[in-house]
């Protein structure tokens, strides 16, 4: 029934992408926020169900966003491929841009969560910091002057797989046995140990996991704009995607999704307003979180996202 | 021996601009346990109140610098009511979100009045220059006023904090806020008066970068404040000589550092952050505390 509406959704985007009713602007926008949720969903893991505060996801998106821009640019320079060797290369490049974030992930993960709360948060941000000034020093992938001429491999159709795809594993991924040692860890770290959970191997596992995630959408993002340079992913971009956790509600991917599709949209949509619709935007940031401090979905799911057994409560995840 | 003090001068004068600042970061999360994202946007206000003031008033460096800190210590007491004081018992991240709206709520505003704009603007030079040279290392007068002007600063602090009513009811609120209440105290004020003193000394310290590297612009506050946050976690966070000893790491590694590779420079900060928290996950001076059941 989901996977209904699922393909339902993306045939009515289709047809009004074709027939040319939504112009490539708001296509563009659409695919942009797929992106977004992806990054949304990721950090939910980590933040949301994990409690772990992260704020550094532009790092591990960078990461993806080169691994995988390389693969088809550099490595294989696919522009001339026939269209059938074009597609696997791209999908291998995303698997692997994935794969080099999750294993920078890791690697950054073993050391760092063993420190906790804002040192952690202060660490995962200058982590994504340090990868944007190696990036720039590295010359080959462009260092500051960034890679251009990517090939633009990302179109609605992949947007959409990938969205699902990454919802769908989130979704189990939380509602698993892995899922839940991470949410006990959330919930309480000192009764979670108690009970014989690995904590540091859980949150190793998780940050792991939602840095592969990033990584694909990184990917996406470089096969969209067929330009990455590495200021894109400051620690700017990290606080876009924390607003859009946030504002969506912690724990909740449903949130994440309506947020980030929200939020992507409202300021291309208050363009007409020109130099003052960042101001809107930060006031209508302000009231929302002011109003509903628990964000647009305060820990709750949509039918189709809800797992069984478990009431998640934002409240119990600030503890 | 001489390019290495020559370094050293412009990494302390650099270390007592980025002390100011995380002071202010740490004193507020130290009372409210609040990352303060828009803190280094008081920074940017600091720099063009004192902008304003010397172009259209015409003042002097000491009045610039008193009307800076009192107009931003006050907008730093308006927006802890409006954004933060409502969710002062709710997630506590929720406020994180806010003070990132307050803070792109401040840079754009600033850009969208006609009267600022995104253009960045030259400062005006305040202070008298004069170089000395000090066995073939060159120090200006500038760099000698804005150390000693910075020191002052901290000094008066650490006054007000240890010697004064006021810093005791700092002290207890950042300590237990309930047991602060209980014993007579008012929370609210209290914690006015923390963003008052936290925003001031946030534009003092945007005066005096924007007298270092005079160029100044509505976004300057981001990176500045990354910065303060990350010497004010060195240090060990809610700690007052923390902020002070890794705002001078990092302002002597950064200027050390920058002179090997500009980008090398940007990224030391936060290696040195790492490498430090690793080894004590508390900052420096911070003490880890083993939870208990």
């Amino acid at each position: 029934m989901t996977l209904l509406i699922i393909f339902a959704i993306y045939v009515v985007l289709e047809v009004l992408n074709r027939t040319g009713i939504i112009n490539s602007y708001l296509m563009q926008i659409v695919m942009f926020a797929g992106i977004n949720i992806i990054m949304t969903v990721s950090l939910n893991i980590i933040n949301g169900f994990t409690g772990q505060f992260s704020i550094g996801q532009a790092g591990f998106m960078s990461v993806g966003a080169y691994a995988s821009a390389v693969i088809t640019r550099v490595l294989f320079n696919t522009y001339g491929w026939p269209i059938y060797m074009q597609i696997p290369i791209f999908l291998v490049s995303l698997v692997v841009g994935g794969i080099a974030a999750a294993f920078i992930g890791f690697l950054i993960g073993i050391p760092t969560l063993k420190v906790k709360g804002d040192y952690l948060a202060i660490v995962t941000l200058g982590f994504g910091e340090i990868v944007r000034a190696v990036i720039r020093l590295i010359q080959p992938i462009g260092g500051a002057r960034g890679l251009s001429a990517i090939p633009q491999y990302t179109n609605l159709f992949w947007i959409f797989v990938f969205v699902v795809l990454a919802v769908y594993v989130a979704r189990n991924f939380v509602n698993s046995t892995f899922g839940r040692a991470c949410i006990s860890i959330r919930e309480n770290e000192i009764a979670a140990e108690t009970m014989g959970i690995d904590t540091t191997k859980f949150k190793i596992l998780s940050f792991t996991f939602a840095s592969f995630l990033s990584g694909v959408a990184g990917g996406l993002y470089a096969h969209l704009l067929t330009y990455i340079q590495p200021d894109m992913f400051s620690f700017v971009k990290s606080t876009d995607y924390l607003v859009f956790l946030y504002a969506g509600g912690m724990s909740s991917i449903s949130g994440s999704i309506v947020s980030a599709l929200v939020l992507t949209a409202l300021p291309e949509f208050l363009r007409f307003l020109a130099s003052w619709r960042m101001v809107l935007y930060g006031l209508l940031l302000i009231v929302l979180m002011l109003k509903m401090p628990n964000g647009l979905f305060g820990g709750k799911e949509f039918k189709f996202l809800q797992v069984r057994n478990t009431k998640r409560t934002v409240e119990a995840a600030e503890k | 021996m001489v390019t290495f003090f020559q370094l050293l001068i412009h990494g302390i004068q650099l270390g007592s601009v980025y002390a100011l600042i995380a002071l202010g970061y740490t004193m507020v999360y130290g009372i409210i346990r609040l990352i303060n994202f828009a803190h280094g946007d008081f920074l940017m206000l600091g720099a063009f109140v004192g902008y304003f003031a010397i172009t259209y008033l015409h003042l002097g460096f000491v009045p610039v610098m008193l009307i800076s800190m009192v107009v931003v210590g006050i907008i730093g007491v308006l927006v802890e009511r409006i954004a933060y004081k409502p969710l002062r018992n709710k997630p506590r991240l929720s406020a994180l979100i806010t003070a990132i709206g307050v803070s792109i709520f401040i840079q754009n505003f600033l850009r969208a009045i006609p009267a600022i704009g995104p253009a960045p603007r030259p400062f005006p030079r305040l202070l008298p220059l004069v170089n000395y040279n000090v066995f073939g290392v060159t120090i200006s007068s500038i760099q000698i006023i804005m150390i000693l002007l910075a020191c002052a600063l901290m000094f008066m602090l650490h006054i007000l904090t240890t010697r004064t009513t006021i810093g005791r009811r700092m002290r207890a609120v950042a300590n237990d806020k309930d047991a602060a209440a209980m014993m007579g105290i008012n929370i609210d004020n209290t914690i006015s008066i923390t963003f008052f003193i936290g925003a001031a000394l946030a534009a003092a310290g945007g005066i005096l970068y924007a007298t270092t590297y005079p160029m100044i612009e509505v976004y300057m506050g981001s990176v500045l404040g990354l910065k303060a946050f990350t010497a004010a976690v060195l240090g060990g966070i809610g700690l007052m000589p923390g902020a002070m000893l890794g705002g001078l790491i990092l302002g002597i590694a950064e200027v050390f550092a920058t002179s090997i590779n500009a980008d090398l420079g940007y990224g030391i900060s936060f290696i040195i952050l790492i490498v430090i928290l690793l080894v004590k996950p508390a900052g420096l001076l911070g003490k880890y505390s083993v939870e208990k059941v």
